[in-house]
């Protein structure tokens, strides 16, 4: 037999419960619904549109009048129930309209809350609730003068929009620091806020109303702090409440809420209640989606089906303003727990971040770009694990297809208007366009042209990824990117394994990297055999056959196969002994050609592989220990003759020069290391284009480093001024070991410097004196097994089979 | 085939190399990870540099001035670079090494 439904309210749970229940158990109800608006059910969540115009009311309608009358559905327009007589079983609308009831729905709604400040009920203070509301803006917005909207929220901001869209002069009063600080970051609320305004519409935040002043009618706002903002509209909305007065009234259970079981049972078992107006678990909802969870479950209990139960589930926001694109859900606040993936792309205005917690989606925020919300939505819902993915988890769905997940297929799927540089707001298309105009090859030769990645070089992996994508096989990655062929890996990220697994052997490398040579080749063999030379002085012994030649003999090898050789000259200075010895030399083993070189040495070329033991013999005798002339090592010390001979010279720079070269002598750098120190600023030592370089100064000695004088010219950079000599040494050492542990084989001091930073190194070595230290300390460990000299260990017999022909054959045989 | 002896494969290193002179000029004889010997003229067809002083890796040298890199088993310039140096049979006695000597006559021609 039918039962008498009696709904109270209009709104959209009830319609979508309706719906399921006419589809589940058509007939079992004689429906009757009392609607305090005067009119059908219509989607309120497009009540935004409306205001802005980009919709009328006949397109948000969800019901209208035929599907009442075609369901059979009595609906009474205009009719606000005032009383539930729960012992008699009946409703009395306002217009004196009683109902009984089997079981009553009730579904009220909210209300916005009003601040209670003074003239909160002047005419022109309106709230924004309903069609009516919406009316009411529309109709002052005629005017086309000024209005204010108190909350800084989803609804405030659509009033906002809508406003200005109709032609209002806006002003959003937000009490919050920023904008929808409940759904938003504060970057989110930022980016919003900045897009807010460039819609004319200003924005004043940690904006308190003392009072809604006005003479009979609004004339505008005053805040705590004094300001008085003229205004003909206000419109309230910083919140809801739901409206539960007549479910109190008639005895039932209400808290903030109506309170309801999780199958939106009240606490008379013929009343439900769903909707805004009912609290559930101790929560009230305001949007759509666990509303039309609650219709459903509502309709399910009512057809007779009581398995159905309401389940909490975080619900997505979004802002329906035309252009601004936001999605938040979940939760996004910070956490020790919790990690972070954030993509920002500023001038396009896109904000992502997804907060993550044990490789779960938590909590997600979305500016700009919100397509993928959905997505992120259902992996946080299904509580999929996104560790396999997690590379390419921020740009989206469209770039998880197949696996393995290829980053690359990431980047070549951006949009060419995707910001790649953040710091300098270099886009996807300029800098392939760029690659393609100028022919440019390496990632140096982008960052002059583009300046992509020539900041703080976060986004170098996406800029070389791009070149791969532009140049294909011309583009030469081994330069840049993997080591070399024999892997996919980069020198970072050999050098942070070498480490973190505790690697120390070329072969050890090659198996836990997964090489995919056997014995690696030329390009990498030397890298790794220096990062582990580096990493762990004490426990590796050093690969000979990985190193080049110049550093398996201990000479220049020249273009016809003979060898240079530059005895060290500690700071440039020599005297008649050492030269008188060279000068033997020379003459001994006729040697062609004598050259004083650029770091004040003297280069002896022309000689023979096998006569380089007996040269080094020789040198060694007169004290002359190998200048290294050949190693990516520590070079020369320039010096100028400072303050014992020239009378401009404000330090011994000579001896500092000395000093550091006593001390540096026998290390491997990434790359070759030339310093120099000048005695004051003429810098006749030619210091500010060095690796690094110190220029004396009265109050002390100034520390230069990253200049160049070779492929590129470049000045240096100051690192700073230190006091003493003692000091300047310690800077220096610290600086180079932090050079030696983190720059790529073959980087030359600049190129390092320019990848990590000026700053960084800055804050490390003279802002930190406990890592400085560290880095001094470890040099000097690394220095007990360096400081060997390497022409006297062969002229005691080391590596005799390398200087030596194995066989000498084919000869005629003499005397036959 | 006329072998003449040169040495004992330990007299190389491993991955590495060392020279054998001949009057027609230097051979190179290498000695791979894997014990393997192989044995090609000392010049690289790019700019005659000496082969015995590059880095050995698999059956290959890097030519120390430029950095061609040279199949031990082919002679041949591999990746992008054309050239090619002539190879020298080796013969492998329990670690007794010889070069044939015919091998070296045409290589010299």
């Amino acid at each position: 037999m039918t039962e008498k439904l009696v709904i109270i309210g209009n709104g959209m749970a009830p319609g979508r419960m309706l719906e399921h229940l006419l589809e589940k158990a058509p007939g079992q109800y004689e429906v009757t619904i009392f609607n305090a608006e005067p009119r059908v059910n219509y989607d309120r969540i497009m009540l935004s549109p409306v205001l802005s115009g980009e919709k009328d009311y006949k397109e948000i309608i969800i019901h209208g009048d035929g599907w009442y009358i075609k369901h059979g559905i009595t609906l009474y327009k205009g009719h606000k129930i005032i009383k539930i007589d729960r012992a008699a079983k009946t409703v009395t609308s306002d217009h004196g309209v009683t109902e009984s009831y089997d079981k009553l729905v009730i579904a009220t709604g909210s209300v916005p809350f009003i601040i209670p400040v003074p003239g909160n009920d002047l005419p022109g203070v309106i709230t924004y609730r309903d069609l009516d509301d919406v009316q009411a803006m529309l109709l002052a917005a005629q005017s086309r003068e000024k209005a204010i909207v108190i909350g800084g929220g989803l609804l405030g901001l659509e009033a906002a929009a809508g406003l200005a869209s109709r032609g209002m002069d806006v002003t959003v009063l937000h009490v919050m620091p920023t904008l929808m600080e409940r759904q938003l970051d504060p970057a989110a609320g930022y980016l919003l806020q900045k897009a807010v305004e460039e819609r004319g519409i200003k924005v004043i935040t940690k904006a308190n109303t003392k009072a809604i002043i006005g003479n009979g009618k609004v004339e505008g706002i005053e805040l705590d702090d004094g300001r008085v903002i003229p205004a003909t509209l206000i419109v309230m909305a910083v919140g809801i409440r739901p409206s539960a007065g007549l479910a109190k009234d008639a005895g039932i259970a209400v808290n903030r809420g109506i309170v309801v079981d999780d199958g939106m049972q009240t606490s008379d078992g013929s009343i439900m209640a769903l909707g805004e107006c009912a609290e559930v678990g101790g929560m009230v909802y305001g949007l759509v989606a666990p509303l039309y969870e609650m219709a459903r479950v509502a309709a399910s209990h009512l057809s007779g089906d009581r398995s159905a139960a309401f389940v909490h589930s975080d619900t997505p926001t979004k802002l329906k303003v035309t252009g601004i694109e936001l999605f938040s859900l979940g939760d996004f606040a910070d956490g020790d727990d919790r990690e972070e993936i954030v993509l920002r792309d500023a001038s396009a205005g896109v904000y992502k971040r997804l907060v993550l917690k044990d490789n779960k989606i938590i909590g997600t925020v979305l500016y700009g770009e919100t397509a993928d919300g959905a997505w992120f939505n259902d992996l946080k819902k299904k509580q999929t694990d996104i560790k396999e993915m997690r590379e390419t988890l921020i740009f989206g769905q469209a770039y998880q297809g197949g696996s393995p997940l290829d980053p690359m297929a990431a980047v070549a799927a951006l949009p060419d208007d995707a910001e790649i540089c953040g710091c300098n707001g270099v886009c996807k298309g300029k800098i392939t366009s760029t690659i393609t105009s100028k022919c440019l090859t390496s990632l140096d030769d982008v960052r002059a042209y583009t300046k992509a990645s020539a900041s703080c070089g976060s986004c170098t992996g996406l800029v070389e990824k791009l070149m791969t994508l532009t140049l294909g096989e011309s583009y030469n990655p081994a330069a840049v990117q993997p080591m070399c062929t024999c892997t996919e890996l980069g020198h970072d990220d050999v050098r942070r394994l070498i480490k973190a697994k505790g690697l120390k052997s070329i072969p050890a490398v090659m198996q836990e990297l997964e090489w995919k040579t056997s014995c690696g080749c030329a390009k990498c063999r030397p890298a790794l055999n220096y990062y582990l030379v580096c990493d762990w002085p004490d426990e590796y012994a050093d690969d000979y056959q990985s190193r080049f030649i110049n550093e398996r003999v201990h000479a220049n090898i020249q273009k016809d196969g003979t060898y240079s050789v530059v005895p060290r000259m500690w700071g440039g200075v020599t005297n008649a002994n050492e030269l008188r010895a060279i000068a033997d030399v020379v003459d001994k083993f006729e040697i062609p050609m004598v050259k004083v070189t650029g770091g004040q040495r003297i280069d002896l070329l022309g000689i023979e592989k096998e006569d380089l033991p007996a040269v080094w013999a020789d040198l060694g005798k007169a004290g002359f220990v190998s200048g290294q002339a050949y190693a990516k090592g520590l070079r020369t010390v320039k010096t100028c003759v400072g303050s014992d001979w020239c009378r401009f010279g404000t330090q011994d720079s000579t001896g500092l020069g000395i000093r550091i070269e006593k001390f540096m002598w026998g290390s491997w750098t990434p790359a070759k290391l030339k310093l120099a120190v000048s005695g004051c600023p003429r810098n006749c030592a030619e210091a500010t284009c060095k690796d690094i370089g110190v220029i004396c100064v009265d109050s002390g000695f100034e520390i230069h480093f990253a200049g160049a004088a070779g492929l590129d010219i470049k000045g240096t950079e100051v690192l700073g001024i230190v006091r003493t000599e003692d000091e300047a040494l310690e800077h220096i050492v610290a600086l180079t070991q932090m050079y030696r542990e983190q720059a790529r084989y073959l980087e030359r001091i600049y190129k390092w410097a320019k990848r990590v930073g000026l700053e960084e190194i800055r804050r490390q070595i003279m802002g930190d004196a406990e890592k400085r230290q560290g880095y001094y300390e470890r040099f000097v460990f690394s220095q007990t097994f360096a400081q060997v000299d390497p022409w006297s260990e062969r002229v005691s017999g080391k590596d005799k089979h390398e200087f030596k022909p194995m066989a000498t054959i084919g000869y005629p045989q003499a005397a036959e | 085939m006329n072998w003449i002896p040169i040495g004992d494969i330990s007299d190389i290193p491993l991955r590495g190399a060392r020279c054998v002179k001949t009057p027609q000029g230097k051979v190179a004889v290498f000695r791979t990870a894997e014990n393997e010997v192989f044995a090609i003229e000392d010049h690289c067809p790019h700019k005659r540099g000496p082969l015995s002083q590059g880095i050995v890796h698999a059956k290959a040298v890097t030519c120390p001035l430029h950095s061609w890199v040279i199949s031990l088993e082919t002679g041949k310039a591999l990746g992008a670079d054309q050239g090619e140096v002539r190879t020298i049979a080796v013969r492998n006695d329990d670690g007794a090494l010889f070069i044939a000597l015919e091998s070296l006559m045409m290589a010299a021609e």
